[in-house]
């Protein structure tokens, strides 16, 4: 993990929703950097490095933003880096920022998240035709529905399963109170009759396209031991990981992609978790198409291939069942993409801090946030605990 | 957050919420080398796929680079225009750009010859018939309308041949040995083979062991 | 802090277009010859890092095809910035730093040909207040060598020297673009492109790509004669807007020249990120660099200016001359955004 220690000694977010009328880029930014701040006890000032991650710049309609929004973030005459690996990036965001304090090069690092994508038009930027290739995919569902059905033919799983997902993550977005969607009248029949879109996904199987931001501040021990003297409990990083693989590739499985799996066996290694199911206490994963929770309890190690279903379908990863995944409504209910996968990452951390409110599960000791981007081929990961590693 | 004091000239105007800026840019894309060959063959009706070594996978629609070599791909490897439907699904969502009728099926075909199955659109046949195994054939256009791009083939129809039940699926178990923890033990990079060195892959998934 | 050196750097050499090839295509080569210069295959690297933006491309997530030439598999640790090369150096020096890896692969590109480019950068501008001017980026530097000359900082004459200088040495170096010898005086004689802007004070418009190879203490050692080793490594950025800064000083880079030990020892080469002639000027001074550098002896930005590359190279070409023991201490520049906004200033330096 790197010879000096990190934790996550405040957390921010904005209001998610499908576009915020309210505030500019540089006011959603400072929205959810300004309460991680908050949350950790320090000023604008006090930050060493700036690390901003989002996706695509066609998103905003701006290329590389970060450069206009330097000084909206503090950044001048400081480090400012922008890291973009497509739709993990908020994850891998998270991993470059926790790096430099690692490396022992700074002290106190802000990363922020974000995607505002009602600023552009977040379809047409999705489906930009790629050159000399005809336009089949209708936005990233057409492209991931085929493996999606790869995955219930392999795993013979029953229809449903995806449908139990959505609506698990729905109601979980019911507790979380800057979750875009708010759907406190969504049922298993609801979702079953929304439209099918991408057979086998329904409409409300589907992740919504967000305006928001996340942010955090990472300190080093010492940071992190003065906040715990204070009663701010850090979340210790206890591992860190990123693995890519190519997106049209022979021998690449984008159900169980490889990519996937090694970087969960490399954190778990990092975090001293052998056996996952058990030694992991809550999961926040990216899951922007229900049936992607299956395949990546599969993928992380958290059931056998062709088992994954049975979990979601027993209720394991229910907030109340033995390994709640999820608990913040995750990407089906909020998905402004650059700042979904530093949400996950948050949530790990909010659960581990004990300060996720009414989707808090009890006595997290360990919490994994995931992250994948592309043609599930980019993945980040981080192991969150109330240990120092 | 700091009130902001406005000057008295500005007091009870009407604040600015938003504004619409069009901005357009032009780009002149190339295909570059292995995509004007492919395309080249397509306005010969004919589908092109390239390799790096005479060993290594046939690619198609060829990109430029074998992603696993991380090599150019000079070699040209004339595939069938007949293939195998690896997964496939049912559009219902007419998307800005597509000129396409819903529901239309859009499917993953493994061209026979070929390593990587390629999108396309699969008629001639209601959606709920489609199935993982069926083998389909291009129908390309008239010939007076055919250009240099991947959609001077119209779609895929069914050929009528019995289904291939044992398709090799690219990336599945069966065929190229990946799984992600079978019996909960980590994978490793070694559970698949290295393109380069010829090295790893396990006997149970097929590889060399 | 670890040890970690430049082991190998390759480039393409700097043209107006290749239109032949597509991106992936373009970069191969570079990453091939980095690897073979060491004799390393893609194995043997510990982390990749690329820089590159979709604006140059014209299509959103564009970095995702070109990742294919480097082989990504088996899966490979991997992260990638939408910044000039330069940066995504810089994270794997900080991976490096961690311990657990000893090898890094850094690569850049972009073609700039497919769009306009000066177009292509006002989309840079702030969205609301700038960029519905579309205020390109040689009138922007325009406006930074109007204020520079009217401060009396430097003339015209000053502009025209560093112009000539740069197409001259260009012309020992194969992969420049633009190389000619034409003295100061001839080119003062010139008419305005952009006033005060001579068409010999704007750089080219490059399509290229360029890889670096960075390897920790013994296995640089084991692999090259000469590492270029990495001796301070820091980078800044000031606010976009041009009202909010002195035009002609470079604030962020004299602090980032600070930190990372510029004036620790002398310098020998300095190769200067400059696209337009008098940033050269102004850079020098930041960086407190005297007469006795030689400054880009490789041509600099003016004689190729990849984007998203050209900062790279600059760190590969000071490398270059530490590892053939031309130099033993020099300094590397790399900028990012209108007018000299972001600055990541590097030193390197041979063993004694």
């Amino acid at each position: 993990m790197g010879h000096e220690r990190v934790a996550v000694v405040g957390i921010g977010q904005t209001k998610h929703e499908a576009t915020r009328g309210d505030v500019s880029v540089a006011g959603l930014l400072r929205e959810a950097a300004g309460r991680a701040l908050a949350d950790a006890e320090m000023t604008w000032t006090d930050v060493d490095a700036v690390v901003i991650g989002k996706a695509p710049d066609f998103f905003e309609g701006v290329m590389m933003p970060e450069l206009f929004l330097a000084d909206a973030l503090g950044c001048t005459g400081k480090p400012m880096f922008r890291v973009h690996t497509a739709g993990s990036v908020g994850g891998s965001t998270a991993i470059v920022a926790s790096q430099l304090i690692s490396a022992g090069i700074h002290e106190r690092v802000l990363t922020v998240a974000f995607e505002k994508q009602s600023e552009s038009e977040a379809m047409w930027a999705l489906s930009l035709p790629i050159p000399f290739t005809p336009p089949l995919h209708a936005g990233a569902g057409g492209y991931f529905a085929p493996h999606i059905r790869s995955y219930i033919r392999r795993a013979k799983a029953p229809d449903h399963i995806g449908m139990l997902v959505a609506l698990k993550d729905r109601q979980n977005g019911v507790k979380n109170p800057y979750a875009h969607l708010h759907e406190p009248d969504i049922s298993f029949d609801s979702i079953k009759e929304s439209m099918m879109l991408w057979d086998p996904i329904r409409y409300a199987e589907t992740c919504p396209s967000s305006d928001g931001a996340c942010a955090l501040v990472l300190g080093s021990e010492k940071v992190a031991d003065e906040a715990a003297a204070q009663g701010r409990k850090p979340a210790w990083i206890q591992g860190t990981a990123m693995r890519s693989e190519p997106t049209l590739s022979a021998e690449r499985d984008t159900v169980l992609p490889l990519g996937g799996a090694l970087c969960a066996a490399d954190v778990y290694k990092q975090a001293g978790i052998t056996n996952p199911r058990k030694d992991v206490d809550a999961v926040e994963m990216y899951v922007p198409f229900s049936w992607f929770e299956p395949m990546w309890l599969e993928n992380l190690g958290f059931a056998e291939p062709g088992e994954g279903w049975k979990m979601t379908e027993a209720g394991a990863t229910a907030l109340d069942g033995d390994l709640p995944v999820n608990m913040s409504g995750g990407v089906l209910c909020t998905n402004p993409i650059g700042a979904s996968g530093m949400l996950r990452f948050a949530e790990a951390a909010m659960q581990v801090r004990g300060t996720a409110g009414d989707h808090q599960v009890d006595s997290v000791r360990k919490a994994v946030g995931h992250a994948y981007g592309g043609g599930s081929q980019f993945f980040a990961m981080w192991v969150v605990g109330k240990d120092k590693p | 957050m700091p009130e902001i004091q406005l000057p008295p000239s500005l007091q009870g105007v009407e604040p600015v919420r938003s504004v619409r800026t069009p901005a357009r840019l032009d780009y002149t894309f190339t295909p570059g080398e292995a995509t004007s060959r492919f395309l080249k063959g397509i306005t010969q009706k004919k589908i092109i796929g390239q390799r790096a070594t005479p060993d290594s996978r046939v690619y198609v629609p060829p990109r430029g680079a074998d992603p696993e070599l991380g090599a150019a791909t000079p070699i040209e490897v004339e595939v069938a225009q007949v293939g195998t439907v690896t997964s496939f699904c049912v559009v219902n969502l007419q998307f800005y750009g597509s000129g396409m009728e819903i529901p239309y099926t859009s499917a993953l075909v493994l061209l026979d010859g070929a390593d990587l199955s390629i999108m396309h659109l699969i008629q001639e046949i209601p959606a709920d018939q489609v199935r993982v195994g069926m083998r389909v054939e291009a129908v390309w256009r008239d010939d007076a309308d055919i250009e240099p791009t991947l959609e001077s083939i119209k779609w895929f129809r069914p050929t009528g041949e019995p289904d291939d039940v044992n398709v090799r699926i690219p990336g599945e178990i069966r065929g190229t040995g990946l799984g992600s923890w079978p019996g909960g033990v980590a994978p490793t990079e070694l559970t698949v083979r290295n393109p380069r060195t010829g090295l790893g892959g396990t006997a149970e998934f097929g590889g060399e062991g | 802090m670890r040890d970690i050196a430049v082991i190998s750097f390759a480039q393409t050499p700097g043209r107006r277009s290749v239109p032949e090839l597509n991106e992936v295509e373009m970069l191969m080569p570079a990453i091939h010859g980095a690897l073979e210069q060491v004799d390393m295959t893609i194995d043997d690297i510990g982390f990749t890092c690329s820089g590159s933006t979709d604006y140059l491309a014209g299509t959103a997530f564009s970095f995702v095809s070109t990742l294919d030439g480097v082989g990504p598999w088996p899966p490979i640790q991997e992260s990638h910035v939408e910044m000039d090369g330069a940066w995504a150096l810089y994270e794997a020096w900080v991976k490096l730093q961690l311990g657990e890896l000893d090898t890094a692969l850094v690569y850049a590109y972009a073609k700039s040909s497919p769009g306009d480019l000066p177009m292509v950068l006002t989309r840079q501008l702030d969205p609301i207040t700038v960029a519905p001017l579309w205020a390109d980026s040689v009138s922007l530097a325009a406006l930074q060598a109007r204020a520079l000359l009217d401060s009396g900082k430097a003339t015209e004459a000053d502009m025209a020297t560093v112009a000539a200088r740069s197409r001259k040495d260009a012309m020992d170096n194969p992969n420049a673009q633009l190389a000619w010898d034409r003295p100061a005086s001839d080119l003062l004689t010139d008419g305005y492109h952009i006033a005060p802007l001579r068409k010999s004070d704007c750089p080219p418009i490059t399509d290229g790509a360029a890889c670096i190879i960075l390897a920790a203490g013994d296995v640089a050692r084991s692999k090259v004669e000469r590492p270029a080793w990495i001796r301070g490594i820091d980078h800044r950025v000031e606010p976009i807007h041009l009202g909010l800064r002195d035009l002609t000083v470079s604030e962020s880079t004299r602090i980032a020249a600070d930190k990372a030990g510029v004036a620790g020892g002398k310098v020998d080469v300095a190769e200067l990120h400059a696209p337009f002639s008098h940033q050269e000027l102004i850079l020098v001074d930041a960086l407190g660099l005297d007469s006795e550098t030689s400054i880009n002896p490789s041509g600099g930005a003016l004689a190729a200016n990849a984007m998203m590359t050209a900062g790279l190279i600059r760190i590969g070409e000071v490398a270059n001359r530490i590892s053939n023991g031309s130099a033993d201490r020099g300094v590397a520049h790399a900028t990012s955004g209108p007018c000299l906004q972001q600055n990541l200033v590097a030193v390197l330096e041979g063993d004694a």
